[in-house]
């Protein structure tokens, strides 16, 4: 009986680390890739060479990457409109999702429950809708003393950022926080002589931290990783995302090299923050947010 | 939670002279600013949705019955059913939803599956659990464009998928040119996409684990019920609600399937991988034929409506 136990655990961990393997070969093989000339990836791709960073490594291929395309520029620009994102997007949906958890407003579930039909929407749908509609607001600039008012968001940072600031699942998980919260902190507090908006900053969201967490790393992914979108409407090679950059190595003549390199470059950045959450990101989800 | 119904969180309406101090301030103008406040909260928010969720959706359903090009200077007309006629004659559009409908059939029950499986591997606690979800998941964390790009190197006739087949088979399988040819082109693509999502799903199934009371295991194996009898008696019928979120979500993705086309083989070879989102983005944005694209997504939305509507169906509660 023992041994057959002992069996089956040997034998579901040889699973786990078939799985493993599976997941990880081609992210190892991008990774040494980017380290190595084009000849020799070539040349390891028969052998168990092709995920070691063995013979000939450099960093070569990023500096040429930099070389051909402003992928400092793309680097910030993402950064940037993902950062942006992000903290805009934990403010508004949590305030919204306070307000509906926590507080006596008429007419809630009515705003609750719309807000959960938009869930339904794919973006793919809007998208095209939403760039006639984008091109149609008006867009205030200051020049100098004076206030110019011109047509059309395309082109511009903000038609990257607000668009994506309010999310009903962002709003959907910071209200099932919310609803674990007691709800006796907020009278104690309001018999201190809290407003609901200290309430909100001083009480509720210092401990909604998994929930801020997720909702991060669920804002920031797509964020970071938009492609259609910018496709759509940015032009300018200066306001341009990463993501975009690829489409500049298939113009000119492939060094495979430097399209690993410029691929370990834009995910790398979002696997060490992920490592660095990973812990609140899953359990949170595991425990209150996804349920269906 | 019974903490809603606590007497203090709405008090009955005190007798005139009564003054606790919560009562004191709850009183009607502190009540008005209650309700100012909250619907200030929920304003940026509400706003935000109208503007960039609700009004496309509505501007979408209108510009699919007119001539809106994105950038002209004809007036926009309202022009009836001509841009559905269009579409419904168009061999393209239905061979978009053919394979659209060939990935999702594939898609939905096999990276559920593995999900599944990859769930149940990583739900006990072991060492290294966290090192195995973490590397689950890191596909999901890698751009779908990234990942595109990756397979498209990794696909070519001379490239590490046919190295390590041949390797792994001694020799016996040849590979073949994925990308380029019509008969293997989708399939590789679904390979791809179930590679890249099946982390996400992972955590989900992950969570409806976790939901079910251990007390319930203990039980099934108090009555010498086998690890299959288990999964089956216990596992599963827990898993219930999950099932219904998972297969809802796959299905939408997969009906949804862009990025990897529009990276790797702009819907070709021979449109063996043109999808329906490809057709809108691709008449939309580079045909500048707004109300053409706006048809399409209509009809995209519907398709995702009808299947979500069946499958809630299929898994609705029997009682």
């Amino acid at each position: 009986m023992k041994n057959v136990l002992r069996l089956n655990s040997i034998g579901a961990m040889a699973v786990r680390i078939l799985f493993a393997a599976v997941a990880a070969f081609p992210i190892v093989f991008m990774l040494v890739s980017s380290l190595k000339p084009d000849q020799q990836i070539f040349g390891d791709m028969s052998s168990v060479a092709a995920f070691l960073p063995i013979g000939n490594i450099s960093l070569d291929n990023y500096t040429a990457v930099f070389d051909r395309v402003p992928a400092a520029r793309f680097l910030i620009n993402s950064v940037g409109v993902s950062a942006v994102t992000v903290v805009l997007g934990i403010f508004v949906n949590s305030l919204c999702a306070f307000a509906l958890s926590r507080m006596q407003v008429r007419g809630k579930r009515v705003v609750f429950t719309a807000i959960l039909a938009t869930l339904i929407v794919p973006f793919q749908t809007l998208a095209l809708p939403l760039v006639w509609w984008v091109n149609q607001l008006p867009y205030f600039e200051v020049n100098g003393f004076s206030l110019e008012i011109s047509k059309g968001w395309l082109d511009t940072y903000q038609v990257q950022i607000i668009p994506f600031i309010a999310n009903a699942f962002s709003i959907y998980l910071y209200h099932q926080y919310f609803e674990s919260i007691p709800k006796e902190l907020d009278e104690a507090a309001r018999i201190d002589g809290a407003g609901w908006f200290k309430i909100y900053r001083q009480v509720v969201m210092p401990l909604a931290g998994p929930a801020t967490a997720t909702v991060a790393i669920l804002t920031f992914l797509p964020a970071w990783n938009s492609y259609l979108w910018p496709l759509m409407v940015v032009q300018s090679e200066e306001l341009r995302p990463v993501m975009i950059g690829i489409q500049y190595f298939f113009q000119l003549n492939v060094s495979w090299g430097e399209v690993m390199a410029y691929a370990s470059l834009i995910t790398v950045p979002v696997v060490i923050l992920f490592i660095a959450f990973q812990r609140s990101f899953i359990n949170s989800i595991a425990s209150s947010g996804v349920k269906g | 939670m019974t903490t809603t119904q606590l007497p203090s969180r709405r008090p009955a309406a005190p007798a005139p002279g009564e003054t606790t101090p919560a009562a004191a301030r709850r009183k009607r103008p502190g009540h008005l600013r209650e309700q100012l406040s909250g619907w200030g909260m929920i304003a940026p928010a509400a706003v935000l949705l109208l503007a960039f969720v609700f009004l496309p959706a509505i501007l979408g359903f209108g510009l699919a019955f007119t001539n809106a090009r994105l950038i002209s200077p004809r007036p926009v007309e309202f022009v009836g059913m001509d841009n559905f006629a269009r579409l419904f004659t168009d061999p393209t559009f239905w061979r978009a939803l053919l394979n659209v409908s060939y990935f999702a059939v594939v898609v939905v029950p096999v990276q559920s599956g593995l999900a599944l499986a990859m769930a149940l591997l990583i739900n006990k606690k072991f060492r290294g659990v966290n090192f195995f979800r973490t590397v689950y998941f890191l596909p999901v964390v890698t751009s779908m464009v990234v990942v595109s790009l990756l397979w498209l190197f990794m696909y070519r006739k001379d490239g590490l998928i046919n190295e390590l087949l041949s390797t792994f088979s001694f020799g016996l399988i040849q590979g073949a040119d994925w990308l380029n040819d019509p008969a293997t082109a989708m399939p590789a693509i679904i390979a791809l996409s179930i590679w890249q999502a099946a982390g996400f799903h992972m955590i989900i199934w992950l969570a409806g684990l976790q939901s079910i009371s251990g007390e319930l295991y203990e039980a099934a194996q108090l009555d010498g019920a086998s690890r299959w009898h288990q999964f089956r008696y216990v596992t599963w019928p827990g898993l219930k609600h999950t099932r219904t979120l998972v297969l809802v979500t796959i299905t939408i993705q997969a009906l949804g399937l862009f990025d990897q086309v529009s990276v790797m083989t702009q819907g070709g070879p021979l449109d063996s991988t043109t999808t329906i989102i490809y057709e809108a983005v691709r008449s939309g944005f580079k045909q500048q034929e707004t109300s053409y694209a706006s048809a399409i997504s209509l009809v995209f939305f519907v398709l995702v409506l009808l299947v979500s509507a069946v499958q809630r169906y299929l898994t609705r509660e029997k009682d």
